[in-house]
């Protein structure tokens, strides 16, 4: 590699303009140990560069516990409709049955009420009766003034 | 689609998921953590991935977005100390570097730098992707990315030279 044709390359990457494949021939001159030497300096960049890539990610990745997890809110979903299902239904017997309870319960107080007021009704018309012979005691008062005052 | 196939379109890519995440967030357990979180939002959405133009676009954007929210909400949770204390041991990168100090010196060089050149000189100097590709990304005109790449390299550049003139490097 010709050291002129380098140097104008250093000079274009650091302006931000040598293309992938111009980084890629400084990063193979800068890799091996002949740099010359008003070169050396921009050495461990480059160097730097291509080892950085070298890394790797290293963990495990845990795809399963996520899957179980989401597998699992989907199940607690449809078991959550199920109980509401269920609670609805309990609801609606056990509800039909006390309104009925109710139902029952209203007709026996209104046949109650009804009694109480036929009995109401006995005893006004046996207190007319009494008034009726009160009114003959009247006359009979009245009767009793006359004689005396004659 | 299936975990097999899922982890075979995933598979490629997601070391540069955790490269970039660690590039942002630096902590090699943090960067773990958040690859995990990518991978797994990505396996959600797995019904919708076919419609994706570009997974692995999509992906980086992810990343990106997601490393820059736990940045900032690092940094209103007040964390930030115990976050610039991290000192990374036995990575594999750092003990097989370890002989050539100057060449590490770039990785801390780079942790200097905004968020933004920080995330453009990953992609295109360890990443590879086109200017085009990382404009998509990271949601920049392309003209931007170019400028933000050019003053990432040449602060590298600057710093580094400054490490070797002082004869720290």
């Amino acid at each position: 590699m010709e050291l002129d044709k380098i140097e104008k390359l250093v000079e274009k990457y650091f302006e931000a303009s040598t293309t992938i494949a111009e980084e890629e021939t400084l990063k193979e001159y800068f890799s091996q140990d002949a740099v010359a030497k008003h070169l050396e300096q921009y050495a461990p960049m480059f160097q730097y560069f291509s080892g950085a890539k070298d890394e790797r990610f290293t963990k495990q990745l845990k795809l399963e516990n996520s899957i179980s997890k989401t597998t699992k809110s989907k199940f607690n979903f449809k078991w959550l409709s199920v109980a509401a299902v269920a609670l609805l239904t309990i609801g609606i017997y056990f509800g039909n049955d006390y309104r009925l309870q109710a139902e029952e319960e209203r007709i026996a107080t209104e046949f109650a009420y009804q009694e109480t007021k036929k009995a109401l009704n006995l005893l006004a018309e046996n207190f007319n009766k009494g008034t009726e012979k009160v009114a003959y005691l009247n006359h009979f008062e009245q009767t009793k003034q006359k004689i005396y005052n004659e | 689609m299936q975990q097999s196939e899922f982890l075979n379109v995933v598979m490629p890519f997601k070391d540069k998921l955790y490269r970039l995440a660690k590039r942002l967030l630096v902590s090699k357990e943090e960067a773990e953590d958040a690859t995990q979180e990518i991978l797994l939002k990505l396996w959600s959405k797995k019904k919708s991935m076919e419609t994706y133009k570009n997974v692995e676009a999509f992906a980086m954007t992810m990343t990106k977005n997601f490393c820059l929210d736990r940045l900032k909400s690092k940094q209103a949770g007040n964390l930030k100390l115990v976050h610039s204390n991290y000192q990374e041991k036995g990575s594999q990168l750092q003990t097989q570097l370890e002989a050539k100090d100057s060449v590490s010196w770039v990785e801390k060089i780079m942790q200097d730098l905004p968020e933004q050149q920080k995330m453009v000189l990953q992609l295109r100097d360890i990443e590879e992707y086109t200017n085009d590709e990382i404009a998509a990304m990271l949601d920049m005109q392309p003209t931007a990315v170019r400028v933000a790449l050019s003053r990432a390299r040449k602060t590298v550049r600057e710093k580094l030279v400054q490490k070797h003139n002082y004869g720290i490097g």
